[in-house]
């Protein structure tokens, strides 16, 4: 869009937006950069009052874990590096490497393997490089920071165990949920009936429903379904509360309203000629589905597939309701934390926690903000 | 499209909210009439303590629940029409309340002030979420190029970070003498505690919504205002139409279908406020209608849950999510008649 003289703006105008902008920018940004920091702290700093004294850790420093400057600017260049190469290096890569069809099973394996080698880099080999430059030079760390309240979060309670939990209940929700959503949506998107608008009616009704109401349906059920279920499928009926299979398939259906609806604006948006054109040359639906429809959706299916990830991904109610402890995803399990938040390590752990749970939403971000506005551009906005 | 082929791909989708959704929300219809209890026996029961010379022994008539050969303890239910409705909504207390004119004692219901916070709760943060998702997209859409991806990747960290999470975070800086706190009691030169009374935990939760929505609000109007129509726009210029005037006139009617989309959204997911109440631990102060059926619904500290209550809860935040969606409804069902598809 070419800004023509008479669209220009006064220097107060441009001033005024540009200040919004950065005073929001901070608010946005502060409280998760600032638990960052914090779990990085020993409890002393982490909750002192004054804001210096929390960035710089002193008590923490004196401990004897700090960062010397050639490990911050070590550190800060590979971290932005990685950034660069999440942003501009890695989607051509994966979009030269995968077939067509692949894509979105092709972005999955190319991020989760950019961040192995992240985190092999940053934590296995940054390390040992700083540590013998630091030994040669003879630096003193100047910012104190402490990995120690990580290392009880994930080692000695065990929070790898709530993190396989969470990664199995989101992939097992976004798969399942595009796999059935894509289908209806497209269906919907290509019948005019008046079935399809009073299902997508139902949907929206379905979809303002507080969770806990349908919570309150499925745990009395869930709790005695061995009982229920024994006469159909004999003694090794399941107990289906506390398994996530069971949490798997609740979210879906919860998430499959919004899903729908949005694959099916998405759907629209494809020319319907373009199917038809595949009718006449002999396909059947299906086949028209399949070989014209799918290799053009991934746009869509994407923006789609992220908003099942965070939903599955997010939840506190149905999964702290529906899970009990052995199976316990990570969001709930924080939960167990800041209920026992008896002294201020407790907290600190609290806080390491929540910023595990945070970081792999930001990487996500990172890799899909284009797909997120632009797929809402596409798809939501005109539905 | 044929029928068939129709119900072929919508089939699976229609059978999961079916068995998840429709079934679930008929069970509770039911289950809030009925009453799940551990029948009880009168048992006497003789108990004695050593004594001088003699023991001391009392009697009394217990009740103890029933347990069957397997040990466990048996249960009746019958049906108990609307005692559980009775039993959430109080109607004799609240109604001596409202005739006394005293909304103060109303509050202490647990449902009454579950309403309260929950409907003030959406009706606040909405004007909010869209003025400022409206003025964040305007103000994006001015900012130079370079760094529109930077800020919209800043603006997107609110709206992602799962919101039990994003609580904590902004009830970490004001905890106890937490940096905010300190700073504001700097500021204003006396003592605060923001999780001492029920208004700051309030205000707090409607900045932490704000906070969260918006973002997302932005986006939304953002993509919108990639499509309006520059002719429209100069052609406004042309006719003297200030800045104000253009705004009000071509961009905020070119965004209204948006706007009633987030307005949408946002108070289905508002109305079902909760996640705020656990990640400040409000709930000695405030609480929603979603989170009391959750506390219903968690076993309580001999194990139980309360079922039927919770349902009769659950059935009556239901109502009221219909009743603020019936004229969205309406709409819509007069458009589809309208478009005649």
């Amino acid at each position: 869009m070419s800004t023509s003289r008479a669209l220009r703006q006064s220097f107060a105008l441009r001033a005024g937006s540009t200040g919004f902008l950065v005073i929001w920018c901070l608010i946005a940004a502060f409280p998760i950069v600032w638990i960052a920091v914090m779990s990085f702290k020993s409890p002393v700093d982490a909750f002192a009052s004054n804001p210096i004294d929390v960035l710089l850790g002193p008590e923490t420093r004196a401990q004897g874990k700090g960062l010397t400057l050639i490990d911050i600017l070590l550190g800060l260049t590979l971290l932005w590096a990685s950034i660069k190469m999440a942003m501009n290096w890695l989607p051509g890569k994966v979009e030269a490497f995968t077939p067509k069809d692949w894509l979105l099973i092709g972005w999955l394996v190319g991020a989760g393997a950019f961040a192995l080698a992240f985190l092999v880099v940053f934590f296995g080999i940054l390390p040992r490089v700083t540590g013998g430059l630091n030994a040669l030079l003879g630096l003193e760390p100047i910012i104190g920071v402490s990995s120690e309240h990580y290392i009880a979060v994930w080692v000695e309670n065990a929070f790898y165990r709530n993190f396989l939990n969470s990664l199995l209940v989101t992939t097992g929700v976004v798969t399942v949920s595009l796999t059935v959503g894509t289908l209806a949506g497209y269906g919907l998107a290509r019948s005019g009936s008046n079935i399809a608008f009073w299902i997508l009616i139902i949907a929206l009704i379905f979809r303002a429903l507080p969770h806990s109401v349908l919570v309150a349906g499925y745990l009395p059920v869930f709790i005695n379904s061995a009982e229920i279920l024994r006469p159909i499928l004999g003694e090794n009926a399941p107990t289906l509360y506390g398994q996530p299979l069971a949490v798997i398939a609740v979210l879906v259906s919860i998430n499959q309203p919004f899903t729908i609806w949005m694959l099916r604006s998405f759907f629209q948006n494809i020319p319907a000629e373009l199917d038809e054109a595949a009718r006449v040359d002999g396909c059947t639906h299906f086949q028209a589905f399949r070989w014209v429809i799918m290799p053009v959706m991934w746009p869509g299916v994407i923006t789609t597939g992220l908003f099942s990830f965070l939903l599955a991904y997010n939840d506190f109610l149905v999964t702290s309701l529906l899970l009990d402890a052995q199976n316990q995803t990570m969001v709930p399990a924080i939960a167990g934390y800041f209920n026992r938040e008896t002294t201020t390590t407790d907290q600190v752990e609290a806080v390491a926690a929540a910023v595990s749970i945070t970081a792999p939403l930001f990487l996500l971000v990172m890799i899909f903000q284009r797909q997120i506005v632009s797929g809402l551009t596409a798809g939501a906005v005109k539905g | 499209m044929k029928f068939k082929t129709f119900a072929a791909f919508v089939g699976p989708s229609i059978f999961l909210m079916l068995v998840f959704i429709a079934a679930p929300l008929i069970s509770v219809f039911m289950q809030s009439f009925y009453l799940t209890q551990p029948v009880l026996q009168a048992v006497e029961v003789e108990t004695c303590t050593p004594g001088f010379l003699t023991q001391t022994c009392t009697t009394e008539i217990k009740n103890q629940p029933i347990l069957d050969e397997a040990g466990k303890v048996v249960t009746r239910t019958e049906f108990v029409g609307l005692q559980s409705y009775r039993n959430v909504l109080e109607p004799e207390a609240a109604w001596a309340a409202i005739s006394s004119g005293r909304i103060g004692q109303l509050l202490t219901i647990d449902f009454w002030k579950a309403l309260r916070f929950t409907l003030t709760f959406t009706l606040i943060t909405l004007p909010l979420v869209i003025g400022l998702g409206l003025a964040l997209a305007l103000a994006v859409n001015n900012a130079a190029k370079a760094i529109r991806g930077q800020v919209i990747f800043i603006t997107l960290l609110p709206f992602i970070i799962t919101p039990v999470i994003g609580a904590l975070s902004i009830r970490w800086l004001f905890i106890g003498d937490g940096i905010l706190t300190a700073g504001l009691e700097w500021w204003l030169a006396r003592d605060i505690s923001m999780f001492a009374q029920g208004w700051t935990i309030e205000l707090l939760m409607l900045f932490y919504r704000v906070w969260h929505v918006a973002p997302f609000a932005f986006v939304v109007f953002y993509a919108g205002l990639q499509t309006v129509n520059q002719d429209t726009l100069e052609s406004a210029i042309i006719d003297g139409a200030s800045r104000w005037e253009r705004l009000r006139y071509v961009i905020i009617p070119h965004l209204m279908p948006l706007i009633i989309f987030i307005s949408l959204i946002h108070l289905m997911d508002s109305y079902r406020v909760f996640e705020e109440i656990v990640g400040f631990s409000a709930q000695a102060h405030r609480i929603s209608l979603q989170w009391l059926t959750y506390d219903l619904l968690t076993p309580d500290d001999s194990g139980n849950r309360s079922i039927s209550r919770a349902s009769a809860s659950a059935m009556l935040t239901m109502i009221g999510i219909v009743i603020l969606l019936i004229p969205l409804l309406r709409r819509t069902w007069a458009d589809h008649k309208g478009a005649g598809h």
